[in-house]
């Protein structure tokens, strides 16, 4: 038995990695182990030089420098860049300068201060999470979930009615509790287009797109009726009972709170339920190729209508995360779009947990860091939503990266894809 | 006398494969020059760059004395070089006339199609090279030995003189393959040149001039029908000896597997396409099933396994009406199913060959605890099968895909075969694959019926039917219009059934065989 265990510890590895690349070919693990995140690093790489390059041509010091010479307008746009690009990362990640003196120090306001933008970024990262792993989980299962923005919001209408409606509960049951409303009400989203696929043939992106308006509206209309706060005239639900609010770790003005703990631990549990149990044999079966799923005996409606409301619930808890985290409360147009970036995101993290994890990880940072690149750099904030869009272009379009960097790319006739090394020839 | 095509030193690469490597080709006027190779070979990859799809790396393409750059197939037709390709490039609800105009339409009074002039010009054509087809018929109207005629007059109509036929057959009755032997022979006669791409060697030694066998992307030598036999195309083929033909015991039917009493399905357009069929299949024989592709066999193997609702009628399996039962029902009653179209519905490409081996099974023990998939035990058994069946596969975690043809199948057959079964569901087992594939497929199957399994056994290639059966039924329009014993039928007369002439017709000698054959065994 220890022999065997010893001969899948060896294959845990090799195993992942098939799963991230369904397709491409090396002799060895590394090899392998590059090819399939080379593409999303090189993307994200170009990305940010066709950011410094928008960065240097919008810049008015860089023209004024031109008038002086091409020279001095190198010097200049390589001065704003560093400057852009270091409030970026300082903004994200945290100064290490700051952090080690901090650390010296010994004073825990300025220890705080130091780590709070990392923590920033892992609580922006938290929702990315959950939205990307609802998006991939429907990828797997052949299916395009564009509902992602409606189920997270019925997930927060749901948690947030939890976390105000049920008073004197011990936080230890609350807060399961309104994680599992949240859930709940992200799954029945998921649900109605899943069902409505699965028995009418009702295409799910029409259907997610028109369960968004309802959901959308449907929030409006509980914040401005049923749900309203009592004593308010804005279209804001009560604020929730503090039992059902999500631990922070630290003291302020760090908000990092349990959340992303938990969206690692569900990005867990969607690995092993693709990956790990029958079920989710199930739906790749199902996603990679409904006939001969249905060949082997696989209920393709069943298939359907469970990867449906997973990924509905696994949006829902996008939403939950946001109201019982960080805002505790439910207003209009809580979430800034969650929902459809995520769906990049899982593309970026070629649908995997891991990568899914990785991409939602680089979005949380880029936007935290861009906050402090417009008040340090004053470079407008849209400047990072540009480069995230570069990033995805050549993510979804992989042949652009291929001829930049010269990876020999699928060409010929096996539609195979086996990208082998790069730089060669 | 100069050739009118030569190719010097073709070569073509691929990532990670050489296509073609040098390949030297010449063809003479009025020759029938057969292309032989398994698939892989490099047939397709050289006829793609003669006609312009592709770009060769090196080599030269010298027409009639002179070298020309052919970069699409505009320059190929331009200079006399036209293709017939396996699949037509039709449009069903055109005319034949439109259809041949199409790209090259004659115009009158300005912007108007002249059809009159252009029906003129396809009855001369068709006369002239006994291309018999009616310019006013609808595409869709007529049979696929048909169509394929209006593809032949398509090029001659655009006064090309060098022909490739890639795999003409595959989709014909033999009497049609012979219609088109005739109509080839015609041509040649008439200076026409043909280059015959095949993979059937009973073919080539029939109507070729030369043959130039291809392996792995190389020339391995030319020659002559009367030079060569089947033996001989095969070792060359293949590169080492094959035995041709698989020997076969006579069969020792006992009981009643499979019954099927009038059934009927109806196919996507809701059409009829099994028509009130009634058979049965015993432990331990093959029963075949013949006929031209889309005449209801399709239809008849999935409402079978399970994959199409059925109408009217009744299927039993070991006496459980299995008739509209889910897959996995029938599965687990002990039916497997090697399916038709093995990349769509028999494997899941992107999955590791381990997956793929386990693609019924997964959800019992040992590959399933509770609902955990058990990793090392699919892996496990993975292995073992690879080994037993010599999948050439570099792991058993190798994406299905990356796998050559041969290959795929035999993922599907170790599957299949490697649980006990009692019922062996085989449609076209060896569609696509090279000699020796199916030789080692073939064997596992007489295999499988000696074990005691009923097969029914569903392929279009008449010569699979017949090396295999025990007995023969032959489907046309949905009907079985005839079930025989193997021994009691020659393959003209399977031919003719196939080809939908009344059973009385044909069967005479045989018809007391005939009749007496559902019962006898």
């Amino acid at each position: 038995m220890s022999d065997k265990e010893n001969n899948n510890k060896q294959d845990a590895g090799k195993v992942l990695i098939e799963e991230l690349t369904a397709g491409p070919e090396g002799d060895s693990f590394w090899e392998r182990a590059w090819n399939s995140v080379s593409i999303p690093l090189l993307a994200i790489f170009s990305g940010l030089v066709l950011g410094s390059i928008l960065i240097a041509v919008t810049s008015e010091s860089v023209w004024t420098a031109w008038a002086q010479s091409p020279w001095e307008a190198i010097k200049a746009a390589f001065m704003e860049v560093r400057i852009a690009y270091g409030a970026l990362f300082s903004g994200s990640l945290g100064s290490p300068r700051e952090i080690i003196s901090a650390i010296q120090e010994g004073d825990p306001d300025q220890i705080r201060r130091a780590f709070n933008p990392i923590l920033e970024s892992l609580t922006a990262s938290t929702p990315f999470i959950f939205a990307s792993l609802a998006v991939a989980l429907g990828f797997r299962s052949g299916l395009f979930n564009i509902g992602a923005e409606g189920q997270l919001f019925v997930g927060a209408i749901f948690s947030v009615f939890v976390g105000y409606s049920l008073v004197g509960l011990p936080a230890i049951i609350h807060i399961p509790l309104a994680l599992l409303a949240g859930a709940l009400g992200g799954a029945i989203w998921g649900f109605i287009p899943g069902w409505l696929k699965a028995k009418t043939g009702g295409h799910e992106v029409i259907n997610t797109i028109m369960m968004n308006y309802i959901a959308f509206r449907l929030s409006d209309w509980l914040l401005s009726g049923p749900m309203q706060r009592p004593e308010s005239f804005n279209p804001v639900s009560p604020t929730i009972m503090d039992s059902a609010k999500l631990p922070k770790l630290f003291g302020p003005p760090i908000r990092f709170h349990i959340g992303f703990f938990i969206a690692l631990g569900v990005a867990w549990l969607v690995w092993w339920l693709l990956f790990r149990t029958r079920w989710g044999f199930d739906l790749r079966s199902v996603g990679s190729n409904p006939h001969a799923a249905r060949y082997a005996g696989m209920s393709i409606v069943g298939s359907t209508v469970a990867a449906m409301s997973i990924s509905g619930a696994l949006a829902g808890l996008a939403g939950t995360n946001e109201v019982l985290g960080l805002n505790h409360f439910l207003a209009m147009a809580f979430s800034s779009g969650y929902g459809f970036d995520s769906i990049a995101l899982a593309l970026l993290g070629k649908s995997h947990p891991l990568g899914v994890v990785l991409a939602s990880l680089l979005f949380g940072t880029l936007r935290t860091g861009a906050l402090r690149m417009q008040v340090t750099a004053q470079i407008p904030i849209d400047i990072i939503t540009v480069i995230q869009a570069f990033i995805l272009v050549f993510i979804a379009a992989p042949a652009i990266i291929r001829t930049i960097f010269r990876i020999r790319g699928a060409e010929g006739p096996e539609e195979a894809i086996t990208i082998r090394g790069w730089g060669g020839e | 006398m100069e050739p009118v095509l030569e190719l010097r030193g073709i070569t073509k690469r691929f990532p990670g494969v050489l296509a073609n490597d040098q390949i030297d080709l010449d063809l003479y006027e009025g020759e029938i020059h057969a292309l032989l190779g398994e698939n892989g070979a490099g047939k397709t990859t050289l006829m793609n760059i003669l006609y312009g799809l592709y770009d060769p790396d090196e080599g030269e393409i010298i027409v009639r004395g002179t070298e020309v750059d052919i970069q699409d197939p505009g320059d190929a037709i331009d200079v006399g070089i036209g293709m017939v390709h396996q699949h037509f490039m039709l449009i069903p609800v055109f005319t034949v006339t439109e259809n041949v105009m199409l790209g090259e339409e004659t115009l009158q009074y300005g912007d108007f199609l002249d059809r009159s002039s252009a029906s003129k010009r396809i009855k001369e054509i068709s006369e002239q090279y006994g291309l018999e087809v009616d310019p006013d018929a609808h595409v869709e109207d007529i049979p696929v030995g048909v169509q394929q005629r209006v593809e032949i007059i398509k090029l001659l109509y655009r006064q090309a003189d060098i022909l490739i036929l890639d795999e003409p057959t595959a989709v014909l009755t033999p009497q049609e393959a012979d219609e088109l032997f005739k109509i080839m022979h015609s041509l040649t006669e008439q200076g026409k040149s043909i280059i015959f791409i095949t993979h059937k060697l009973r073919e080539v030694l029939d109507v070729a001039d030369r043959i130039t066998v291809l392996r792995g992307g190389k020339v391995v030598g030319t020659t002559t029908p009367k030079d060569a036999d089947k033996n001989k195309l095969a070792e060359m083929m293949v590169g080492r000896a094959v035995q041709l033909g698989v020997d076969i015991e006579p069969a020792k039917p006992e009981d009643i597997v499979l019954e099927v009493q009038n059934l009927v399905v109806a196919n996507e357009r809701n059409q009829v396409a099994v028509d009130e069929i009634t058979f049965e299949v015993r432990e331990g024989e093959i029963f075949g099933v013949a006929g031209v592709q889309g005449n209801g066999q399709t239809e008849l193997v999935e409402a079978v396994t399970g994959l199409r609702d059925v109408i009217d009628g009744s299927i039993h399996l070991l006496g459980e009406d299995i008739a509209n039962a889910d897959p996995r029902t029938i599965t687990e009653l002990g039916a497997a199913h090697v399916p038709e179209d093995r990349q769509r519905d028999g494997l899941i490409l992107a999955f590791p060959v381990a997956d793929n081996l386990v693609l019924n099974t997964y959800y019992q023990p040992p590959y399933t605890r509770g609902v955990v998939l058990q990793q090392d035990a699919i892996i496990e058994t993975a292995r073992e099968r690879i080994e037993e069946f010599d999948i050439r596969t570099p792991s058993a975690l190798t994406p299905t895909s990356s796998l050559s043809g041969g290959n795929q199948q035999k993922v599907i057959v170790a599957r299949e075969f490697s649980r006990p079964i009692k019922l062996l569901v085989a449609s076209q087992p060896t569609r696509g694959l090279d000699v020796g594939s199916i030789e080692y497929i073939h064997k596992r199957i007489v295999e499988k019926r000696d074990e005691g399994t009923a097969v029914l056994l569903v392929s279009p290639e008449l010569d699979e039917i017949m090396e295999l059966s025990d007995r023969i039924a032959v489907m046309y329009r949905g009907k079985i219009v005839a079930i025989v014993p193997r021994q009691e039928v020659t393959k003209e007369q399977i031919g003719l059934l196939m080809a939908g002439v009344s059973p009385e017709d044909v069967l005479e000698s045989a018809s007391e065989g005939s009749k007496k054959t559902p019962k006898d065994s």
